[in-house]
């Protein structure tokens, strides 16, 4: 496991966005070899596709040869609604930069059979040789408790989750969904590479549960340290609940890292 | 890239490097067009996995709906309200110019004249769609003969007139047809006025109230009348100023509460820096924002030099920016451009950028019942368009999503 440990959040932004940039060129995709990225959606993930963006505007990298395969989107809400996972890609990603529609992948949650559109997007993963990153924050809708060899498939949110999303719904608790569909745990580990981003100090004691202690289905991300090619980026900031010796011996190793990948 | 598309095979364009008029405010988005209409580009990427065959670099320009004028006498030499055999030439002339100024619909306007020159002229002209061709016919605007003596302004008083009974009826002996009209402005105190306002708003005809002195007073009887009151402002708006306060006028109207929810109160005004005072801008910009319709109420002599020129059955002479009843002082009609009432009225009102495009385009349309079809840059909205540089200047203009004048050219 590799822990890059940036100043900030742009920092660490760019930092993550520069490598999917250049692992993208090094593997110099084609019409008959794609690059496959696994793509997550949240606030954590907005400074990398920003960057991304402008990576594309200045000519240093087009998404043509990409498919990219989304975590997870929320069930029984329309598609063009403003808070829907395609939404957010959307206007986040997709309308800025070259990919083409047919190379975008993401789970329909208003679709009849709903296991069926999950066990549907598993294969396509699969046709598609899986995923080559997988960049992640608290990988999809895998909340404390869900198997460490999960698939994709349908997730009934916490209540917790749902009360904190009320606020995008008018503060309306029966506008918000219930459930989500979300690849599973087992479905990112098939992964070749996995790259978590980790910012904020509320997400401190998340990053320790993740890599300081034992794999747990209790703290998902643990799962990752069974994952022969994972990187954690974070912000100083997430690093307050490690130890001082993890750190100091992580800083040290991203000197390296540094002058190898960017 | 290759176009997809599984909804149709129309060619779409994709302006981009621009920003556009969308919910009240200018956005940093491309503005994607098919078919003559703004086109949903979120649906079109996941539905049909579609892309643009034709991208436009707007080179950071502002992209408003196109402008549309809802009170225009004529311009270039073309007197809308003289019955000649060549009406129709006339109207398409002079829709062709305005191009230039960003209007892509209008309302070709009519002065009170004799019941003869309605009938020749009405007939000639149709309600039609703008294009390569011109801006978009709406209408006529009938502005009179049913106005009142005392604030006749321009308009020839030996014209005038009173509803007889029956009300409607002699409306249409008058005008011959009301098939192709889009307002109609008269003066509420007339007697029979308001079963002619019901009628007319039943078919669909904005109402224009040419009076204002009594004008609350009228409102609270017309009050539960259907359809959209237009209080169009008399050239020498000085008037509307006049605030007393047993007799509020339009100010009264404007910020009356008694129009019933759901109706809207529009009002004309001539942004040239000669027929409004800057003080009445600001006045009735902060009064009633959402409610201000910028017209020209350009006159023949509009795009043309100084000299004597004929309006209806009177004789103007213009002098620089001005245009006068010959002989008199008495303003008969103003020769400013729509984009340069777009300009001054921001200048003068200290309005942002948003309102004063919005007071051109969407404020019209709404007037109308035409909105959001017209006047907006919504999804489903007819692509008429108008481009503008940091200034407000036009760059070019564009009708169902074609171009049809472009600086320079």
């Amino acid at each position: 496991m590799k822990l890059i440990i940036l100043n900030d959040y742009d920092q660490a932004s760019e930092w993550a966005a520069k490598y999917i940039r250049n692992k993208i060129l090094q593997f110099s995709p084609g019409p008959n070899k794609y690059f496959t990225l696994g793509l997550p959606t949240g606030s954590t993930p907005l400074g990398c596709y920003k960057k991304l963006i402008e990576y594309y505007k200045n000519g240093d990298l087009s998404f043509q040869y990409v498919k990219t395969f989304n975590m997870d989107e929320y069930v029984g809400l329309p598609r063009d609604h403003p808070e829907s996972y395609h939404s957010f890609m959307w206007n986040n990603f997709f309308k800025h930069i070259d990919i083409k529609a047919e190379n975008t992948h993401i789970l329909d949650g208003n679709a009849a059979d709903l296991q069926a559109e999950c066990d549907s997007f598993e294969k396509k993963i699969t046709a598609a040789g899986g995923f080559s990153i997988g960049p992640d924050g608290h990988i999809a809708f895998n909340e404390p408790g869900s198997s460490l060899v999960s698939r994709t498939r349908v997730k009934t949110l916490a209540k917790d989750t749902i009360m904190a999303n009320a606020r995008f719904f008018d503060g309306d608790l029966s506008k918000v969904p219930t459930m989500a569909l979300t690849v599973g745990v087992g479905t990112v580990m098939d992964a070749k590479e996995v790259m978590i981003l980790i910012t904020g100090a509320h997400k401190a004691f998340a990053l320790y549960k993740a890599i300081e202690e034992g794999v747990n289905h209790m703290w998902t991300v643990s799962a990752f340290q069974q994952h022969p090619q994972t990187i954690f980026v974070c912000d100083e900031d997430a690093t307050l609940e490690l130890r001082v010796k993890t750190v100091k011996y992580f800083k040290g190793e991203t000197l390296n890292h540094r002058s190898c990948s960017c | 890239m290759p176009s997809n598309k599984s909804v149709s095979d129309a060619p779409i364009t994709q302006f981009i490097n621009c920003r556009i008029l969308r919910d009240n405010e200018l956005q940093r988005e491309d503005l994607w067009v098919r078919e003559g209409r703004i086109l949903d580009p979120e649906k079109l990427f996941f539905d049909e996995q579609g892309y643009a065959d034709k991208r436009v670099d707007c080179g950071g320009s502002i992209i408003a709906p196109g402008f549309i004028d809802v009170q225009i006498n004529g311009g270039y030499g073309i007197d809308f309200s003289q019955a000649s055999e060549d009406v129709s030439d006339g109207v398409s002339f002079v829709a062709k110019k305005i191009l230039e100024h960003g209007v892509t619909s209008f309302c070709p306007t009519l002065v009170t004249s004799p019941p003869e020159v309605y009938h020749k002229v009405l007939p000639q002209v149709k309600v039609h769609d703008g294009g390569p061709h011109g801006a978009g016919v709406l209408g006529f605007h009938l502005e009179g003969p049913f106005i009142s003596a005392e604030k006749k302004g321009a308009h020839p008083e030996k014209y005038l007139r009173t509803f007889k009974s029956g009300g409607l009826e002699h409306l249409m002996e008058v005008y011959g047809s009301l098939d192709d009209v889009a307002i109609v402005t008269l003066a509420p105190e007339l007697p029979g006025s308001q079963s002619v306002v019901r009628e007319l708003s039943q078919r669909g005809i904005t109402v224009s109230l040419g009076e204002h002195r009594v004008l609350l007073l009228v409102s609270e009887s017309v009050s539960v009348q259907p359809g959209r009151f237009h209080a169009l402002s008399n050239p020498s708006v000085s008037a509307v100023v006049q605030f007393h306060h047993r007799d509020p006028g339009i100010v009264g109207l404007l910020t009356s509460d008694r129009i019933p929810a759901g109706r809207a109160v529009y009002y004309g005004m001539i942004a040239d820096g000669i027929h409004t005072n800057p003080a009445a801008l600001r006045i009735a910009h902060r009064a009633h924002p959402s409610g201000l319709v910028l017209v020209t109420d350009a006159i023949t002599a509009m795009g043309l030099p100084p000299g004597r020129h004929t309006l209806g059955q009177q004789v103007i002479e213009i002098q620089g920016l001005h245009a006068y009843v010959a002989g008199t002082k008495t303003l008969s009609g103003s020769i400013a451009t729509m984009d340069m009432c777009v300009r001054h009225f921001k200048q003068a009102s200290g309005c942002s950028v948003q309102e004063a495009l919005e007071a051109a385009s969407l404020h019209p349309a709404q007037l109308l019942g035409i909105s959001p079809k017209k006047g907006k840059l919504d999804y489903g909205s007819d692509a008429d368009l108008v481009l503008l540089d940091e200034g407000l200047n036009v760059k070019a203009t564009y009708i169902s999503g074609e171009e049809v004048w472009r600086k320079g050219q």
